[in-house]
């Protein structure tokens, strides 16, 4: 039986789960909306990949994303690990000399700054949108576009203008004025690309030295015209991945599997999870004056975990990954 | 008279126990909750700094408890913390409280003004009694900041370094039961006492991580999301440049000798930023050169959303780690901080230092070899 390596990155716009192999090459992956359902976009993934797999010895399971947590516990991970520090490994993995790594996800979107194959900085969008892919989905409604046609009608445009992008709303505004003067489409999209490009750059990007082989990956990596944007900003190639869409999940997998090679069994609770129902409840705890609010989840209307508190009093103490949460 | 005053991470200790025995009545706030936070941001300016807002919290829920009277402190720097007092005073004037509020500002050499807002404060002109107790106080200050510094370090090396927390939050439950000064030492010498007794592993290596920043967001764990306790369970050595004791010995006693940690930050920060910018900016700037002398793996600055001086160091700041090779990382709080987002930073930041350390170990033996 093959033996394989699964990660799962739970974010909160989508949840990606992939698989690979001796060689970490990904044998499967899924990029499932989470919809503000974590627990029911594990499940339907696992049962989707189960069906798509047949008969594989999983060895080991690593979680990452804002979810992490929450996933390690349903399904029994070797290990967990914050979205930086998965991305960068699985950029290496494909890159091996990557010095910049570009992350542009639904809602964030970070800077990785490596030097010899270790990480140096980092940064992560704070308060603002605009560079992130949601600035694009929501201006492509606007325009009425596919955002999948987005990145190719960008790069049908030979008459750049420049849209205001510092935030949002006003490259919204700005856009329609432009719209109004009389610019065609491509040129108002190309123009929103480099807005969005400019925005990372000066946001995300402050401060930090750029330096190839740089490697451009999340959702938005897709867009062409985005990595057209990246490339003429930087005046240097942009390298986007074959997996660009999962690679949290593929960095997770790969941290997975240095984490067993030191230990005998795999905490994998198996796909069956997707079979069982989990329910979240969360109470504020008022004994004391920190009023914590506690969470916890409960398979089959059994406590299976509990945290948030501050005092200890509700946490389960058998699994220390858990009480980092409180 | 019942006396209040806002929190400020652990001076609430000190002061309590300072006031009490002078013979008031005090009324300490609820500690900081969401409530708080709540109460604050809605009834100040929106774009205000954050510690304002929990002030604020912080006063309403006092005065629920029947306090009349508030004790603060002000300052002369050119940053908005130098409004406080006189914004705070309007905000509860429109709110329609009625309720002293004193203001003791930094002396700055003139000691009569603030002698005479003492007298006020604590109702007896003896300047004996007041000097004693407020050195009294000042050591207790001291002493809790050394309680806080030593369950840091117990975390870093504990073999089950929940225990700690055990420990402090009794600690925090039952300070609020003690009264006065002599109670108050005694808890924190038995709470000592209770630390030492927690199993360590000597083998560790823990990472050592200062903390530098707007001193507001340093000091009140509620503001900086328990960075200390965050980052201890994570294995790391936590320092903190600005203590409360620390700001009290620079602004009311060695800081006009000059020998204040502080006045060495202004040194050590002096190529970089020669003159005061406000709050502690140039503190921060010349602290983290001071953690980077010292050999600490890594400096995190916490500094509330739109805080001015903390900006100017924050830019300042990415030549610093450039010039001395250490990693920053800077954490902006506002009431919109999501704690998910936070932790993935800090984790991610000691993913990065540990690496760092392994590198470098790496290389120590390539070139011995
Ligand atoms: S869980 Fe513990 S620390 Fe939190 S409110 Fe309840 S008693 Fe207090």
């Amino acid at each position: 039986m093959k033996e394989c390596y699964l990660g799962v990155d739970v974010g909160s716009v989508s949840t990606n789960i992939v698989i690979i192999d001796e060689n970490n090459d990904v044998i499967a992956k899924k990029y499932i909306r989470t919809k503000g359902k974590p627990i029911k976009a594990i499940q339907f993934g696992f049962k989707e990949i189960k069906e798509e797999i047949g008969e594989i010895e999983i060895k080991g399971v690593g979680t990452t994303g804002s979810g992490r947590y929450l996933a390690s516990i349903l399904i029994g991970a070797d290990i967990v690990k914050n979205e930086i520090t998965a991305h960068a490994v699985a950029a290496l993995n494909y890159v091996p000399d990557v010095k910049t790594i570009l992350e542009i996800g639904g809602q964030d979107s970070k800077i990785i700054i490596l030097r010899d194959g270790i990480v140096t900085d980092f940064a992560m969008n704070t308060v603002c949108a605009a560079g992130t892919g949601s600035f694009l989905d929501r201006q492509a409604a606007r325009l009425g576009i596919d955002i999948k046609e987005f990145g190719e009608l960008a790069l049908k445009s030979n008459n750049p203008i420049r849209i205001a992008g510092r935030c949002a709303v006003f490259a919204e505004s700005d856009m329609i004025h432009k719209q109004q003067l009389g610019h065609n489409q491509e040129d108002i999209i190309n123009g929103l690309c480099e807005a969005l490009v400019r925005n990372y750059l000066s946001n995300v990007g402050k401060g930090k030295e750029i330096l190839a082989p740089v490697v451009f990956q999340g959702g938005v990596a897709a867009n062409v015209g985005i990595k057209r944007a990246f490339e003429k900003a930087l005046d240097m190639e942009v390298y986007v991945p074959k997996h660009y869409d999962v690679m949290g999940a593929i960095g997770s997998a790969i941290l997975a599997r240095e984490e067993v090679k030191s230990k005998e069994v795999s905490k994998f609770k198996g796909f069956e999870v997707a079979d069982i129902d989990y329910k979240v409840k969360g109470f504020e705890c008022n004994d004391c004056a920190n009023m914590c609010e506690v969470i916890q989840i409960l398979a089959e209307d059994k406590v299976i975990a509990r945290w948030g508190d501050k005092c200890g009093k509700w946490t389960n103490l058998s699994d220390i990954n858990l009480q980092r949460l409180a | 008279m019942k006396i209040t005053f806002p929190h400020m991470g652990n001076t609430y200790i000190a002061v309590k126990a300072m006031l009490e025995d002078l013979g008031l009545e005090v009324i300490v706030p609820p500690k900081c909750s969401k409530r708080t936070l709540e109460l604050g941001t809605k009834y100040s300016p929106e774009s205000i700094c954050l510690p304002l807002k929990i002030n604020i919290g912080n006063y309403i829920e006092s005065i629920e408890r029947g306090a009349d009277t508030i004790l603060i402190t002000g300052s002369c720097g050119p940053c908005r913390f130098g409004f406080y007092s006189v914004i705070e005073k309007e905000i509860l004037k429109d709110l329609g409280y009625d309720i002293d509020i004193i203001v003791f500002d930094p002396p700055d050499g003139n000691y009569k003004e603030l002698m005479n807002s003492i007298t006020k404060a604590v109702n007896t002109k003896n300047p004996i009694k007041i000097l004693k107790s407020f050195n009294r106080g000042r050591i207790i200050l001291k002493e809790v900041d050394k309680l806080f510094e030593f369950s840091n370090k117990k975390r870093a090396f504990a073999v089950n370094s929940y225990e700690v927390d055990r420990i402090m939050q009794k600690f925090s439950e039952d300070v609020l039961k003690v009264k006065g000064i002599t109670e108050t030492k005694k808890l924190i010498k038995r709470t000592f006492k209770e630390l030492k007794k927690i199993e360590v592993d000597n083998t560790k290596r823990p990472l050592k991580v200062g903390i530098v920043g707007e001193i507001y967001t340093v000091i009140e764990p509620y503001v900086n999301l328990d960075i200390e306790r965050k980052l201890g369970h994570m294995g790391v050595w936590v320092d903190k440049f600005l203590t409360p004791s620390r700001w009290v010995e620079h602004n009311l006693t060695l800081g006009h000798l000059g020998l204040s940690e502080e006045r060495k930050a202004w040194k050590a920060a002096k190529p970089y930023i020669s003159t005061l910018v406000g709050g502690h900016g140039r503190e921060t700037v010349g602290s983290t050169i001071m953690y980077a002398e010292k050999g600490y793996d890594g400096v995190i600055q916490l500094l509330p959303f739109t805080c001015m001086p903390e900006i100017v160091a924050e830019t300042i700041l990415k030549t610093v780690g450039k010039d001395y090779d250490i990693p920053i990382l800077t954490l902006i709080v506002d009431e919109l901080t999501g704690e998910a987002g936070y932790i993935t930073r800090l984790e991610a930041f000691v993913d990065l230092l540990k690496k760092r350390r392994e590198e470098k170990k790496f290389e120590r033996v390539l070139s011995r070899s």
